[in-house]
């Protein structure tokens, strides 16, 4: 039995929230509760989660105004601590707007939404997250986004590479990020940031079961 | 703004006829004040009041089945599925608006969908849609005129920006749809919007106001003068002068809409909600007279208390403004803070406005002065509103169409080309273009992706699963408008049929011209016929829609295009069926009979530039029989895939089971019975009530005996297997240039 209490943050505007809760508590059986941005309280969770959506409505620039809440303040010291973090989509933009992964993700190269099953590459499974993956393994994970171009500055990539932060790279990049990153972790290695979205091929109801293994394996690494 | 004199010429300029506004008089007793002609034009116009539709509408089969609301009721449709669970659904169009400002337009049209969704007290678990618009391309030299393409091509990329961006940022899937080009929707595109919601039995919510003393609440975005009017500009046709009531088209904003559902779902299951009614069309003044109407019961409104974006409004401006985004509930008294509480957590205006009255009239204020006071029975639909009927006259064109001599018809000499052809037509290509703009799978219940016959929602914590399409072939309506209204029923049942699921209901959209033309008239008079017989033989009953008139440019109108939203159940998911074929060595099976009809096809339509001839016969006890038959084959799992024979044909059909899952193609070889039918129109023709399924080599005697026994003939027409589709000796064409066609066609034209 997994020791991982999951908590999974809403901000007004989160809409794979749902997802995330029903895959940790209904299919890996995790303690698992949503946190409200207003009165969330995540002392008792050793899993933070932040979910897919338009928190904010993304009106200012994706992920901008989330990364200024009073809950993200508690989810920063937590992750500077030490304690996991994934940001999925709207939370890998959120991520990127606290500072607690490098980098930023821009519009699409082509500038429209797209929404489609991709084929990514383990570039590393040597983390808590991907660690369930065999490496250079490839996997079928959906993308659902309008702002997941993954940008970051000539030094900085050389860094992620060299540091071995890129744990996901697109097959077939389908908007625009330098090096086909589709997911990056910290160079402490507690936090995750990935614009596809594991949850969405997590029940083998709907087939594919791709993504649970990036879940269990996080849950499973809370001993 | 000061307030105009109220009199005839005003009347008329809102669009009231000369008797309707002596109606006014004389149920007022006096002349109207400026605010109280604007509460009845809008409320009397076509839009609200369906005042030239409704007649007709009351012959379909509106009740019964597994309804637990009859349509008309409340906001959408109600359908038991068991498991004390039910599903809210409905349809919608927002074509004026998504002709002088496609994003905007298309997107309300969606946000004002899911709030008739979950205002019922149902959480959206699917957004549906059905697009018209002119052409795209200039196959074959057909249109020259590349202005209106570009014209064209603009408003169909904003109408699916819109529709995408709005559900996206609202978080339902967008799972399933219909796009068409033709060119009678240059000027005036069609953009009709479903949603589906589900909710337990005991959690639903009413728009009913009732208990005296009970307070008005308005919850939501603040109002402004956006979309005044926007009801009356949806009952007048589209002109040049339509550029100019773009302010009349309202602004969108889902996150505020996401905020809404949450909150309005809590509240409804808090129990302090009494009634409560999303604003769309006509704002405060529909929903409050409405409700009233529902309840018997009487309101006063304070406009001073409303939230407002501009304090400059008057109160005809507050009355009539379609600001998105709001509500307008009846809250228990006493339970005020409760409410305020649930409203404010998600950071919304919840504003008391007014109280329930224990009399018949909507008593509207603004700073201390009375400025309407009107009976609510008076206003709304099957209560004071005009009901008409309107002069019906068969179109000319309709003989001269049908008298048309199909067999002068070029036939072709390279069917492969004529394939090529038809895959990469806009009707016919695959819409991924579209459908990868939306997202498919939030919320992870999506079973069965868009692009084949329907698309599939599990339900989570229960084995059941819903099936849902909409369609309207809508030049088998053109052509025969009683023949192409049942067709539109049949072919959106046979979809859902497809994939296992017993046709439950429908939504229907039904967008024609200007009703006062008595050529149009007829055309919607006859498809309801149309529609009416085939719900009532397939026993899906009308859960409700929306009738959209006055669609057409100054010269000519749409074709007549009733959408059809069908809601199929499955009730083991496990046992859905898709359209694809998946096993070398299976057998393929053609149910139902060839009949060579290619009257208003596709064919004849991209191939030879022709919408002539009689839309094919549909034989509704045939269509039964063949339901029958496809859902115990699937249920005894006989069959590996099942898909309808559609636009394009046999032929066509065949290419998409090879292809429609592009990771996994495969192909076939079929040999097939031309009989004494032309070779086109046998491979090309669209004959009705026919489904290709392919099955394991063992099941062939259960196959034909499940048939025999549902009387509906079978035809083993070929094998699954190899890389190429072969037909006979006129085609053979490897599967992979097939995807080549079909999903890249519409990609290529627009980027």
């Amino acid at each position: 039995m997994s020791k991982a209490k999951v908590g999974i943050v809403v901000f007004p505007g989160s809409n794979c929230d749902h997802d995330a809760y029903y895959v940790f508590k209904d299919i890996l059986k995790v303690d698992t509760k949503f946190l409200w941005h207003k009165e969330g309280n995540i002392n008792d969770r050793n899993i933070i989660i932040l979910p897919g959506g338009f928190s904010y409505g993304d009106y200012l620039r994706c992920g901008a105004v989330s990364a200024h809440s009073n809950l993200m303040n508690d989810v920063i010291r937590f992750a500077n601590k030490g304690g996991i973090v994934i940001g999925i989509c709207n939370g890998f933009q959120v991520l990127c707007e606290t500072k607690l992964l490098p980098g930023i993700l821009l519009r699409n190269n082509n500038l429209k939404f797209v929404c489609k099953t991709v084929s990514l590459k383990v570039e590393n499974n040597k983390s808590i997250f991907t660690g369930y993956y065999d490496i250079k393994e490839d996997i079928d994970i959906p993308i659902a986004h309008g702002e997941g171009n993954y940008f970051c500055d000539d030094v900085t990539l050389t860094e992620l590479i060299g540091n071995n932060q890129v744990l996901l790279r697109y097959n077939d990049n389908p908007n625009g990020s330098i090096y086909d990153i589709a997911g990056i972790q910290n160079l402490k290695r507690n936090v995750l940031g990935m614009m596809p979205h594991p949850e969405r091929v997590s029940d083998s109801i709907l087939g594919n079961t791709d993504g649970l293994r990036l879940l269990q394996c996080v849950a499973e690494s809370v001993m | 703004m000061a307030e105009p004199e109220v009199n005839l010429d005003l009347a008329i300029e809102h669009g009231l006829l000369e008797d309707e506004y002596n109606r006014i008089l004389k149920i007022l007793g006096r002349t109207p004040t400026y605010t109280e002609l604007g509460i009845f034009s809008v409320m009397w116009s076509e839009h609200c009041s369906y005042k030239n539709s409704i007649k007709q509408i009351k012959t379909l089969p509106r009740s019964g089945g597994k309804l637990l609301v009859s349509a008309g009721e409340e906001n959408a449709g109600l359908v038991d599925i068991g498991d004390n669970l039910a599903v809210a659904f409905k349809i919608e169009s927002h074509n004026h608006p998504s002709a002088v400002e496609p994003y905007q337009g298309a997107a309300t049209g969606v946000g004002g969908i899911l709030r008739d969704i979950f205002t019922m007290g149902a959480r959206p678990i699917a957004s549906l849609n059905s697009l018209r618009f002119g052409l795209i391309n200039s196959f074959d030299g057909k249109n020259e005129k590349n202005n209106l393409i570009e014209h064209t091509k603009y408003l169909f990329k904003n109408v699916v920006k819109g529709i995408g961006d709005y559900g996206n940022c609202f978080g339902v899937p967008t799972i399933s749809g219909e796009v068409y080009f033709e060119e009678c929707y240059q000027d005036n595109p069609l953009v009709n919007a479903m949603a589906v919601g589900i909710v337990k039995h005991n959690e639903t919510a009413s728009a009913t106001a009732k208990g005296k003393g009970n307070p008005v609440f308005l919850i939501g975005s603040s109002t402004g003068k956006d979309g005044i009017h926007g009801a009356t500009f949806a009952s007048e046709e589209i002109s040049e002068k339509s550029e100019s009531k773009r302010p009349s088209v309202q602004v969108g904003d889902p996150f505020t809409e996401k905020l809404l559902l949450e909150a309005t779902l809590e509240a409804i299951r808090s129990g302090v909600i009494v009634g409560i009614q999303d604003m769309g069309a006509a704002g405060i003044t529909c929903s409050s007279s409405e409700m009233s109407a529902k309840g018997e019961c009487g309101m006063y409104i304070n406009l001073d208390l409303v939230p407002l974006r501009d304090e400059n409004m008057i109160p005809y401006e507050i009355m009539l403004s379609e600001s998105q985004e709001r509500m307008l509930a009846v809250v228990e008294k006493g339970k005020e803070e409760i409410a305020k509480q649930i409203f404010e957590k998600w950071d919304l205006n919840c504003v008391e406005i007014g109280k329930v009255l224990d009399e018949k009239n909507i008593k509207i204020y603004h700073k201390g002065k009375l400025v309407a006071d009107i009976p609510a029975f008076e206003l709304v639909l099957g209560g004071g509103a005009p009901v008409y009927t309107r002069e019906s006259k068969e179109p000319a064109y309709i003989k001269s169409k049908r008298n048309f001599d199909l067999n002068s018809v070029r036939e072709p000499t390279d069917y492969t080309d004529v394939l090529k052809k038809l895959l990469s037509s806009p009707n016919i290509a695959n819409k991924n273009w579209v459908y990868e703009q939306y997202d498919t799978q939030v919320r992870t219940n999506t079973y069965i992706m868009p692009g084949g016959d329907a698309s599939v929602l599990r339900i989570k914590k229960t084995n059941k699963a819903l099936s849902m399409k909409t369609d309207c072939n809508s030049k088998y309506v053109f052509l025969n408008p009683y023949k192409g209204g049942m067709i539109a029923v049949c072919e959106s049942a046979r979809n859902v049929v497809c994939t296992g699921a017993l046709p439950l209901a429908i939504t229907n959209c039904l967008n024609f011209g200007n009703p006062y033309n008595p050529e149009n008239y007829f055309q919607f008079s006859e498809s309801i016929r149309g529609i009416g017989d085939a719900c009532r033989k397939l026993k899906t009953p009308v859960t409700g829609g929306n009738v959209s008139f006055y669609n057409q440019s100054q010269e000519y109108a749409v074709f007549p295009t009733p959408v059809i939203g069908m809601l199929g159940l499955i009730e083991d998911y496990k046992k859905t069926v898709t359209s694809n074929f998946k096993n070398e060595n299976d057998l393929i099976f053609i149910l139902g009979d060839n009949k060579g009809e290619i009257g208003g096809s596709e064919y004849l339509n991209t191939i030879h530039n022709l919408i002539k001839g009689d839309a094919p016969d549909i034989n509704l006890d045939s269509e039964k029989n063949l339901y029958g038959a496809v859902l115990e084959l699937i249920d005894r799992g006989f069959i590996n895939s099942a898909h309808d024979v559609s636009d394009g044909g046999v032929g066509v059909a065949l290419a998409e089971c090879c292809i429609i899952n592009k990771n996994f193609p495969i192909g076939c070889e079929i040999n097939f019975d031309y009989g004494k039918l032309r070779k086109d129109f046998s491979l090309f023709g669209e004959s009705q009530s026919r489904i290709i399924i392919s099955a394991n080599k063992k099941f062939e005697k259960d196959i034909l005996a499940i048939c025999s026994k549902y009387n509906t003939s079978v035809h083993n027409v070929g094998i699954v297997g190899d890389n190429n589709l072969k037909i006979n000796s006129e085609i053979n064409i490897g599967v992979e240039e097939l995807i080549d066609f079909y999903f890249n066609s519409i990609k290529n034209i627009m980027e």
